[in-house]
């Protein structure tokens, strides 16, 4: 059956954002933060730290590209990233911006552009599974199945 | 030792001026002659410039010189002398011979010349020249001449101008020898005087007599010179040992008191003696040798002389006499002395100094220890929630009968490892000084009920729980509930884990002030901790806690700690079912220390983490009680703790929170609140007997409530028939046995008891207490319920972090308010009273450390303005009285990301009650408000 077939392959994605580290248990706690009384929390939430990231992210760059950076203003920014990408499990993201703090820290200005690169590699790397993520359910609800519960075998 | 003391003593020596070996203000005579030793003194023209003190030198005039005939030291000096006299008398003849000779050989030359001028003349007036007759002879005489020429060689020839043979060449000759004549004459007569003058000197150096005085002086001069001033005294004694010299005596002794007399004729006191056996001794061994003697007499006092005493020979090899030579060295005695207890003082200290290193060492290498422990408690506990947290989540999802056995098995070992973990966390923080008590308002009836329900919902077997709480027992005291429940739960689950079958129960007794308690700060500590005042009247009361079980052997069977890993890797259920052997020997002091089981075997059997004994005697002792135990083996064993209570006057309820709830729903029972018996047994077997309220029932003898484990559980959840709209909610599982009341949405059936208990925790050992009952009792809640949703204040700045903890919370069964930095949780709290408040640490505007501290201080002053000072924008509202109406600890748990900036001391350092770290999950906040919200 499709929708067997779909949620099969909805399961073993997730499973495998788990193995690649890009999501860890936090994500979970959203999952199971979301039930009927309202439905699409995860999405929600996510969707939320999108807009949110994607403005943080914005007001990095042009930070780093001032002539004098200034590491009072970087250094709120990443530790707002820091809380999100950890709150939803974001995991990579939370650690690049660990290292990222570092750097801001030592005000290492060719420190903070690598990682900010990281940032955003790991973020639109997280964004995009999210997002097929997203749409995998979105197409088995649209089929009329469950979001199957999440395997914790991993 | 002696030859350290010598170099080091050199040094110091070598500064300072000997002083005389007598006192100074002895003998004046002799400072007054000192002179000065910086002159130079190596030409002996200075010695006589020097004035130098004969009198120091006392002999016996008589039998001196005899000495001096009769040993080898005296004779030498005398044959030295004549040696020296005699060698000058030899150089003195030597020089007038060479002379001599000068003078002879002179007066010979001036003899050949004249005899030659004779000569010359004779041959003028008597032998014509060129007379042929007499050829042979003027040939002959020719060559005499010749001869006589020869012979005169050195001699000037004399010079004549004049033709020869005529008169005026005669005269010129005869002129010319005369004058020769004349200087030879003059050069006589000045060797003659030369030889006169000589011969005067000659006479002049012959005294050999003044000669030999002179040297002598001069030997003696330079003898005086160097020892004049030297500490020295020298001395000849004969074979009786009397004085017959002594040089540099003792200033008041004159000669007739020395001379002819021993040393033990002279002097009296200490040494006298030793030093006249030595010098016997030295006589009779023949060998000269050094010795130091301390004297102690009344003429000079305590001195140490270093003394040399040498035999003296006669020139026939037998003795008689010795010389000796002392040397005062009282000073570097002393020094060397002092330096020797110097140098042990130094040794030791240096001992004591290494020895407390060592236990600094060992104190610092313990503290470090324990800090780690704590800190990597604290580590482990945070992931470990996880994962526990986890199972639990995975236990409520569709599983198979084995999985959901694995499962289990899974959530025992870990809620056995966060138990242990909360235990250490516990204990490091009693430790450190680090808990702090609460002073509430409760009622111990209450509390001995509550945990005696408990402890019956996992009971397994067939045991009855009893309280008995005698009349005089306070209806409400003030202390800290939470820790005396503690308390409570931990010895009740040990009773119940050591009792197999009969009876574990708890008494409640009022008893007179202890021993102990009288005059000790740390009675005072506690209740000043508790907030409680000197004017209210306190009650002391007695707990014991006792059961029908194996009992404690005295000692440990064999001297094992039950060690953590042991634990872990023994969960209980995989144990050997072996009987339990009981030890003999005393095992009662050690059981209130860390890690100690009463025996191996029994920490493999019961399980169990070996603190939570420990855990009870401190915080027992840190409010101010005694814990202590007796026990019989095979008959059981009783735990008995007495602790000072304040009396609650019993009017207020308003701020007890934890127990306002029990207020309201006792109060159609009255009686309970009074009731001093309960009785608790498990009805093996059935799952529920009694729907009503348990606490409620009066018919408490015997009390039912029959709660058996296991329960069957689905997902978690106590299948109800009366639900069945699938709305069941979960009611997440306390330990402490309060009423639940975090159930939040519609709850269709209010009659619902729902009950989850763990299985799993149920099974492992020290999780028995943990074991988790909740009976909600929705008839009351039902009228109380909104009024009893506690208010939550949430500060953080992140909107995601903000949506996600909404949600737990609202599975949870909370709602909260929100601030979005410090300075608006300070004006939401001044505004309104909050029962918690979730702080992040790291905010804009105004951090959560900071804000927190602007709290604790209104709460202690009862105003903002250190708010105010601070910078912070309070809004003052019309209802002011809003500031006043809570002064209770308003409880704030940090939010932390666990970095090096937000650090766990120093969120407690500034005034936060505990603290979360991020990201938050559902069970970590579920711990917290558990912690904080009953």
């Amino acid at each position: 059956m499709e929708l067997v077939q779909m949620q099969k392959s909805l399961q073993d994605y997730t499973k495998s954002l788990f193995l690649d580290g890009v999501l860890d248990s936090q994500f979970l706690q959203l999952q199971q933060l979301q039930d009927e009384s309202n439905p699409d929390f995860v999405s929600q939430v996510v969707t939320l730290f999108f807009q949110d990231s994607d403005r943080i992210l914005n007001d990095l760059s042009l930070s780093l590209d001032q002539q004098v950076v200034d590491f009072k203003k970087v250094d709120p920014h990443v530790h707002q990233l820091k809380g999100s990408s950890s709150s939803i499990g974001a995991q990579r993201v939370k650690n690049a911006c660990v290292v990222f703090r570092n750097f801001c820290e030592q005000q290492n200005v060719e420190g903070c552009h690598r990682c900010l690169q990281q940032v955003k590699k790991e973020y639109y790397l997280v964004k995009n599974r999210l997002e097929t993520l997203f749409k995998l359910e979105q197409q088995i609800v649209a089929s009329g199945g469950m979001i199957p519960a999440m395997e914790l075998g991993f | 030792m002696v030859c350290e003391m010598e170099t080091d003593q050199t040094e110091e020596m070598d500064i300072e001026v000997l002083s005389s070996m007598w006192p100074e203000d002895v003998g004046t005579q002799a400072d007054n002659n000192q002179f000065n030793v910086e002159k130079p003194a190596g030409d002996s023209d200075t010695l006589k410039e020097v004035d130098i003190a004969e009198k120091r030198t006392m002999a016996d005039l008589k039998r001196l010189p005899e000495l001096m005939n009769t040993t080898d030291q005296g004779t030498s000096q005398l044959t030295n002398l004549v040696k020296q006299w005699e060698y000058m008398q030899d150089h003195a003849v030597k020089l007038l011979r060479e002379e001599l000779k000068i003078l002879t050989k002179q007066r010979e030359e001036a003899e050949a010349k004249e005899l030659k001028i004779i000569e010359e003349h004779n041959f003028e007036s008597q032998e014509p020249e060129n007379v042929p007759v007499l050829d042979d002879t003027s040939h002959l005489f020719r060559r005499y001449k010749h001869k006589k020429r020869d012979a005169l060689i050195g001699s000037k020839r004399v010079e004549i101008d004049e033709e020869f043979d005529t008169v005026a060449y005669w005269k010129q000759k005869a002129l010319s020898l005369e004058k020769m004549l004349e200087a030879s004459t003059e050069r006589e007569r000045r060797l003659i005087e030369k030889l006169n003058e000589s011969l005067k000197t000659m006479e002049s150096h012959s005294a050999p007599v003044e000669e030999l005085t002179q040297n002598l002086k001069r030997a003696e001069g330079f003898l005086h010179f160097i020892l004049q001033n030297a500490p020295i005294v020298m001395g000849h004694q004969d074979k009786d040992l009397r004085y017959l010299f002594i040089y540099n005596k003792f200033p008041t002794l004159r000669e007739q008191d020395i001379l002819g007399k021993t040393d033990v004729e002279i002097f009296h006191g200490g040494g006298v003696k030793e030093s006249e056996y030595f010098k016997r001794e030295v006589l009779e061994k023949g060998k000269a040798s050094k010795r130091e003697i301390t004297f102690e007499t009344e003429l000079f006092g305590s001195k140490t002389f270093l003394i040399y005493v040498e035999p003296v020979y006669n020139k026939a090899r037998e003795k008689i006499g010795i010389n000796y030579m002392g040397m005062e060295v009282t000073d570097q005695v002393r020094k060397r002395e002092k330096m020797a207890k110097l140098r042990e003082d130094n040794a030791v200290r240096k001992a004591m100094e290494s020895e407390l290193n060592k236990t600094i060492h060992i104190t610092e290498e313990t503290m470090r220890a324990k800090q780690m422990l704590a800190t990597m408690s604290h580590e482990i506990r945070s992931p470990l929630s996880g994962v526990v947290g986890m199972a639990e989540i995975l236990s409520t999802t569709k599983l198979d009968k084995e999985q959901r056995q694995l499962l289990t098995v899974m959530m025992s070992s870990g809620d056995l490892v966060l138990q242990l973990i909360n235990d250490i966390l516990d204990l490091s923080k009693v430790e450190s000084g680090v808990m702090r008590l609460e002073a509430t308002k409760f009622r111990p009836r209450e509390v001995v009920k509550h945990v005696l329900q408990t402890a019956a919902a996992s009971l397994k077997k067939d045991l009855t729980l009893e309280g008995n709480i005698t009349d005089e027992v306070p209806i409400e005291v003030v202390g800290d509930v939470l820790r005396i429940r503690q308390i409570l739960t931990n010895l009740i689950s040990n009773a119940i884990k050591f009792t197999h079958e009969g009876k574990v129960g708890i008494k409640l007794k009022v008893i007179s002030e202890p021993s102990f308690a009288s005059g000790m700060e740390l009675n005072a500590d506690a209740e000043e901790q508790n907030g409680l005042t000197e004017t209210e009247t306190s009650v002391w009361i007695r707990c014991d806690v006792y059961d029908t079980g194996i009992g404690i052997p005295g000692k440990f069977k064999n001297k094992t700690q039950a060690k953590l890993l042991d634990l872990l890797l023994l969960p209980e259920h995989v144990q050997p079912n072996r009987k339990v052997r009981f030890s003999v020997k005393k095992a009662l002091p050690c059981l209130f220390k860390k890690y100690m089981q009463a025996s191996a075997d029994h920490a493999r059997k019961y399980g169990g983490t070996g603190l939570g004994l420990a855990i009870c005697k401190q915080l027992v002792e840190l409010m101010g009680g005694q814990l202590t135990v007796t026990s019989q083996v095979n008959a059981g064993s009783t735990f008995t703790f007495i602790l000072p209570y304040k009396v609650a006057t019993s009017d207020d309820h308003s701020d007890d929170q934890d127990f306002s709830d029990m207020v309201d729903h006792h109060q159609p029972e009255p009686d309970d609140t009074t009731e001093g018996y309960f009785q608790f047994k498990p009805l093996l077997g059935s799952i529920y007997s009694n729907g009503g309220p348990v606490i409620g029932n009066n018919n408490f003898l015997p009390h039912k409530v029959m709660l058996t484990s296991p329960l069957k559980l689905i997902n978690g959840f106590v299948a109800d028939p009366s639900n069945n709209t699938g709305q069941s909610e979960t009611t997440q599982v306390e330990n402490n046995g309060y009423m639940d009341e975090t159930c939040s949405g519609p709850c269709p059936s209010k009659e619902t008891e729902s009950c989850s208990s763990s299985q799993a925790s149920s099974e492992g050992g020290p999780l028995e207490m943990e074991s988790e009952l909740t009976v909600s009792s929705r008839r009351e809640d039902e009228t109380t319920e909104t009024s009893k949703q506690p208010k939550i204040l949430l500060v953080e700045d992140n909107k995601i972090n903000i949506m996600v903890a909404k949600s737990m919370m609202k599975q949870l069964g909370y709602t909260f308010d929100i601030a979005n930095n410090g300075v608006e949780a300070i004006n939401a709290i001044k505004d309104s009273s909050y029962d918690l408040v979730l702080m992040d640490v790291c905010m804009p505007v105004l951090d959560g450390l900071k804000a927190t501290r602007l709290i604790r201080s209104y709460e202690e002053s009862g105003n903002w303005d250190a708010a105010i000072e601070a910078g912070v924008d309070i809004k003052i509202s019309e209802n002011e009285q809003a500031c006043v109406h809570s002064t209770n600890r308003l409880p704030i748990i940090a939010m932390t990301a666990n970095t090096l900036a937000e650090s766990s001391e120093e969120c407690y350092a500034n005034g936060m009650d505990s603290f979360i770290s991020k990201p938050v999950t559902l069970q970590k906040l579920k711990e917290c408000l558990r912690q904080y919200l009953h």
